[in-house]
């Protein structure tokens, strides 16, 4: 096969190769599987990770370039001008079937009770190329399973010794508690006694496995891959915002993993959001729009609520509107435009924790802020405040929208508009009426992270009963009180957010995507 | 700091672990240092003088020799276990290393190991003999191939140990 | 002189002509026969003149590649970057001990190379990395190491011309990879013995990431006597047939052989005078039935080949086999071929550093089919199945350890595939099937 020939001149700066047949034009430096992928080739490979230094060990990545006496690591080989790539020639074809057979023998045939069945490398590529049979009729290595600590078990004989994980402890979360020890077929992953994996970000050894070797146990024998539902979202566990999907069983959130976006997260998540999903499985929720009444807070339907709610709002001689800084955007500009109608004082609570950054990546860390969207609740008008039940009395009307955590108790006399997914004692006391919504991952919506970027999330489970989306309940709201007239849509909201607030200028959905984008935003946050 | 502590060989895996680079020890290593420039490249060295100060590299020795070069423990078991020549587990007094890579082989080496095995009476390889004096090893080529048998023992190397010469060399050692 | 055995007139003793000299050990002795001298008149020559005088010579690296000395050393450049000097005292090939030897008697004569070699690339700081299990040799060196700088021939200011000669010895710990020379360099940092990816090559970033020349113990004690003597003069120790190979070459000899040890002949030189005049042959009453001529990584030749070869890097690949290392190791008829072939893939096994897949897979598994087949429990099938593999194994890893270990099972089939046959067929009747009739009994 030749290819044709390069024109160098038209790419100033970049190389030119040919791969499978196709023209790739890639910056000098670029590996041959990076340089494959643009041209929609996927080299096969165990070893080599995109977020991790080369190693170059697995060799399953030996593809074939014209005039190199030898295959050649495509991980560990960078492009040259003119050169000539086949990835499946017979040859490489040949040597991936190898690899596959060695890789295999020592390997259990274990994939009916294994938890990366469905989504494993070995498999995957086993089935694309490798052998049917086994010729391997000696005895199996066999090494016991050993609990690593953190949220992750290790399964030795299914261990490739790729080496991800012990370059990501080494390299990214620069906390080497792994390593290859012994040698020879008896090598394994090791650890040191007492010394286990608790980093904060230590968990996403699990998904750079390619195999079932590192397993978490939190999500151990719960789901086959294949029964998965996944949608895309944002961790709203703190205000980096990593990109992560949201994967679900049955309408259970049963698994968070990290979704790659080079800008945020790279392929990581952190602890916090990987394992802090159950509240989005809460069955005491609230189901049913309430409304106080001679019995106290009685189920009532959705337009009695809302306007009770109006009318409460419309006569009230003092609003405070408590957000969780959580909420989409989406909902925070609705509950913004009731706030500046009825001139109401809107705040929010910030929870904080301990800062953990991953080192080795850049500008990424489990921030102190454990709030998705304290970056777009602070520009649409939410200010901060520590106790926001403070200096509220008989006089007052408090909106709480998601804020139960916020509000530990109610001030006398203060009447309080309940929207939120929860209806805790407290704030049933002095509810004059609850409107049940959505948590974050039953509805649609973007947040903005600290540094200013905009990002959507997908709704991954369906609501239950008679909840509606919080974007939806606000913009009814807001109707009703003559506030204005809005959409019920998310990605209409956002689009009427974006028309009316500046930082959000220029944005829409379709111009986001699933990797967000910073826009005008990022003047407004630092300048 | 008793006697017992210090023996080379022959270490109770129990006993709690004394430092190794204190005073003489850590000025040895400190002048090691100058003659690298990372601290990583002593680590060999330090493995080395932990396992001839205390016997055996113990992962409480791993955890001190992790502290002093800036690393962590977990990497300094990887390079360990690398490395066949620092012993994971205590030894017998005498450690008898036997090669019986395919030189030495030819001339008989599995013949010199079994007549190690009979005379220390430790019967199975890698098993320290029940008074504690003897652990008989096989060892991938000691690089003295045209003294078939070659055995180390200890730090000595013997050359040409024959089936019939084991008995008087076994007998030799306290 | 010689050892274990007096030098044999064939020979020609040029590196090993102290060996057994127990006075040549020290530095006055080493200094009362002439030593140090050629590292004077080095160290007071540019180091691209002494790069030249290797390269005219035709030294090539004598750890087992042959790569010509003179040009790797060319690759340093004087760029103002720290250099380093790495020799390779590793040797641990099964059949090699000549480094050994070398080490042990005249340690004077590696530190003088070493410091030579370091001046012409450029270095100021040396490492001599010496296995682990050379108790004796890393004895000695250290000693003439610290006999050198004492006389002010290391140091900062080396024999008195104003430069840095730095030479550190450093011991391994039990690791044949280690020889492998990107593997000496990770050990030498404190790493696992993990051979690395090349590119980079060590002249560009080896030890501690630096421009790094690498070379085995015999490569720069000959150096020193090209130096000392002359190009021309080292020319004219081999056969002149062949202006490939030059000088001399040490090598050992092992195994089924009346004299084992360590000989010293021009390259060219016959093999069949080598392994039966200077050797004996093999053990009285024996005949050969194999040699290996360079290590045991090198294919395995049948006597007659091994006896028509010349003893150069070209005379033995002409032959079948290569060079190496210059381990030859014979096996007499007494052997069975499927043990011991066994044996060597059991070595390389155990020595696989567990990176590339193929290798830590590939080892482990050749020696279960090898040990099977030499119980007496293998079948025709295996025979195919090894040489898959071994195909599999070839060309595909990191170093050439894999290789190395499906050397002797190729050439072993090759050449002795009735043994391995006969073992098959032999025992047969005695490999277990279970069937539903004996289950039924």
């Amino acid at each position: 096969m030749s290819a044709p020939a390069p024109i160098a001149s038209a790419n100033p700066g970049m190389v030119t190769l040919t791969i499978e047949g196709r023209t790739v034009v890639v910056p000098p430096g670029t590996n041959l599987i990076e340089a494959a992928k643009t041209a929609g080739v996927l080299v096969p490979h165990y070893c080599y990770h995109p977020s991790l230094p080369v190693a170059g060990v697995c060799r399953m990545c030996l593809v074939e370039v014209e005039k190199f006496p030898k295959l050649t690591p495509a991980c560990a080989t960078s492009v040259g001008e003119g050169q000539v790539v086949h990835v499946h020639s017979d040859k490489a074809r040949e040597a991936r079937k190898g690899v596959l057979e060695f890789l295999l023998i020592n390997h259990p045939l274990d994939c009916p009770i294994c938890d990366q069945s469905g989504e494993c490398e070995l498999q995957d590529y086993t089935f694309a190329e490798g052998r049917k049979d086994s010729r391997y009729m000696e005895p199996k290595r066999f090494n016991p399973m050993e609990d690593f600590g953190g949220d992750v078990l290790y399964v030795p004989n299914r261990c490739i010794l790729c080496t991800r994980c012990v370059r990501f402890m080494d390299v990214v979360a620069q906390d080497p508690v792994l390593n290859v020890s012994e040698r020879g077929d008896r090598a394994f992953i090791g650890k040191f006694e007492g010394q286990d994996l608790t980093h904060a970000w230590a968990g996403n050894v699990v998904d750079l496995c390619p195999v079932g070797a590192l397993l978490s146990k939190d999500f151990l024998n719960k789901a086959r891959a294949w029964e998965l539902d996944r949608a895309a979202s944002i961790c709203p566990g703190c205000s980096q915002g990593c990109n992560v999907m949201i994967e679900t069983r049955d309408n259970v959130v049963v698994r968070i993993r990290p979704r790659p976006n080079a800008s945020v997260n790279q392929h990581f998540a952190c602890e916090v959001g990987r394992l802090n999903y159950r509240w989005m499985n809460r069955r005491d929720r609230l189901e049913y729009p309430h409304a106080r009444s001679t019995q106290g807070l009685t189920p009532a339907s959705w337009s009695e609520a809302i306007t009770t709610a109006a009318t409460a709002i419309s006569s009230a001689s003092r609003v405070t509107i408590v957000a969780s800084p959580s909420l989409s955007n989406e909902t925070l500009f609705l509950l913004s435009r009731i706030a500046t109608h009825v001139k109401a004082n809107a705040v929010m609570m910030v929870p904080t924790g301990t800062e953990a950054p991953l080192p080795g990546a850049k500008d990424l860390a489990l921030r102190a802020e454990r709030a998705a969207n304290h970056t777009g609740a602070g520009l649409l008008g939410f200010t901060d405040v520590i106790s926001p039940m403070a200096g509220l009395g008989a006089n007052d009307l408090v909106i709480a929208v998601d804020a139960a955590d916020a509000i530990a108790s109610v001030p006398d006399g203060v009447r309080v508009i309940v929207i939120g997914t929860v209806l805790t004692e407290a704030l049933a006391e002095s509810a004059i009426v609850a409107l049940p919504v959505c948590n974050f991952a039953e509805e649609d919506g973007t947040f903005t992270n600290l540094r200013g970027r905009v990002q959507r999330f997908l709704q991954a489970k369906a609501p239950p009963a008679q909840v509606r989306p919080s974007y939806r309940v606000a913009s009814e709201l807001a109707r009703s009180i003559g506030a204005g007239s809005f959409p019920v849509l998310a990605s209409e909201v956002f689009t009427a957010l974006a028309a009316t607030v500046p930082a959000f200028g220029g944005l829409s959905y379709r111009a986001l995507g699933l990797q967000g984008g910073p826009a005008a935003l990022l003047t407004e946050v630092t300048g | 700091m008793s006697l017992h502590a210090i023996a080379p060989h022959g270490h109770d895996a129990h006993q709690a672990h004394v430092p190794v680079f204190t005073g003489a020890r850590r000025a040895e290593l400190d002048e090691l240092l100058t003659r690298y420039p990372a601290k990583m490249a002593a680590l060999l060295p330090a493995l080395w003088m932990l396992q001839e100060d205390r016997g055996w590299v113990s992962p409480e020795g791993m955890a001190e020799v992790a502290q002093v070069l800036e690393l962590t423990p977990a990497y300094v078991k990887g390079v360990v276990s690398f490395y066949t020549m620092y012993h994971q587990h205590p030894v017998g007094k005498h450690y008898v290393q036997v090669c019986t890579t395919t030189p030495c082989n030819v001339c008989g080496a599995e013949d010199v190991v079994n007549a190690f095995l009979k005379e220390t009476k430790c019967g199975e390889l890698g098993v320290t003999s029940a008074d504690g004096r003897f652990t008989v090893v096989e060892v991938e080529c000691l690089g003295a191939c045209g003294f078939a048998t070659p055995v180390m023992i200890n730090e000595a190397l013997v050359e040409c140990v024959s089936v019939d010469s084991v008995k008087d060399l076994v007998a030799g050692l306290d | 002189m010689g050892y274990p055995h007096p030098s044999h007139p064939g020979e020609t003793p040029v590196i090993s002509k102290y060996f057994g000299d127990a006075a040549a050990r020290t530095l006055a002795g080493w200094q009362e026969r002439g030593g140090y001298e050629t590292l004077r008149q080095a160290l007071a020559t540019d180091p691209v003149e002494v790069q030249n005088v290797v390269k005219e010579s035709g030294l090539r690296g004598r750890g087992g590649a042959g790569f010509p000395t003179g040009v790797k050393w060319s690759f340093m450049k004087p760029d103002g970057k720290t250099h380093y000097l790495c020799i390779n005292a590793d040797e641990s090939e099964p059949g090699t001990f000549k480094d050994r030897e070398i080490m042990r008697w005249t340690p004077h004569q590696l530190v003088e190379g070493t410091a030579i070699a370091a001046h012409a690339i450029f270095a100021e700081t040396a490492y001599i990395y010496i296995r682990g299990e050379y108790t004796e040799p890393v004895n000695r060196v250290r000693e003439a190491v610290r006999e050198a700088y004492a006389a002010g021939i290391l140091g900062a200011n080396a024999m008195g011309s104003g430069k840095r000669v730095d030479v550190h010895v450093h011991k391994g710990a039990g690791a044949y990879i280690c020889g492998e020379e990107t593997a000496l360099m990770n050990s030498l940092e404190g790493r696992r013995g993990n051979p690395r990816i090349k590119p980079p090559f060590p002249a560009v970033a080896g030890l501690f990431a630096q421009p790094t020349t690498i070379n085995n113990v015999e490569t720069v004690c000959a150096a020193t006597h090209v130096l000392q003597h002359g190009a021309q003069w080292y020319k004219s120790l081999s056969s002149p047939t062949n202006p490939k190979s030059t000088g001399t070459k040490l090598f050992s000899v092992c195994g089924n052989v009346a004299r084992p040890g360590n000989y010293e002949v021009g390259m060219g030189f016959s093999m069949k005078e080598f392994l039966w005049d200077l050797c004996g042959g093999p053990p009285a009453g024996r005949s050969f039935k194999a040699i290996i001529p360079g290590g045991s990584s090198v294919p395995i030749l049948l006597p007659e080949e091994a006896e028509a070869a010349v003893m150069d890097y070209e005379g033995i690949q002409a032959a079948g086999s290569l060079l190496g290392s210059g381990g030859v190791i014979c096996f007499d008829d007494t052997q069975c071929m499927v043990r011991q072939i066994a044996r060597l893939c059991r070595f390389y096994a155990h020595e696989s550093c567990a990176q590339c897949t193929q290798c830590r897979e590939g080892t482990a598994w050749t020696v279960k089919i090898l040990e099977r087949i030499r119980d007496g429990e293998g079948t025709m099938k295996d025979l195919d199945t090894l040489l898959e593999i071994a195909d599999n194994m070839t060309g595909k890893t990191i170093c050439v350890l894999s290789d190395s270990c499906a050397t002797p099972v190729v050439s072993g089939l090759k050449k002795f595939r009735h043994e391995f046959e006969a073992k098959i067929q032999k025992n047969r009747s005695s490999v277990m099937i279970p069937s539903f009739s004996t289950a039924a009994a």
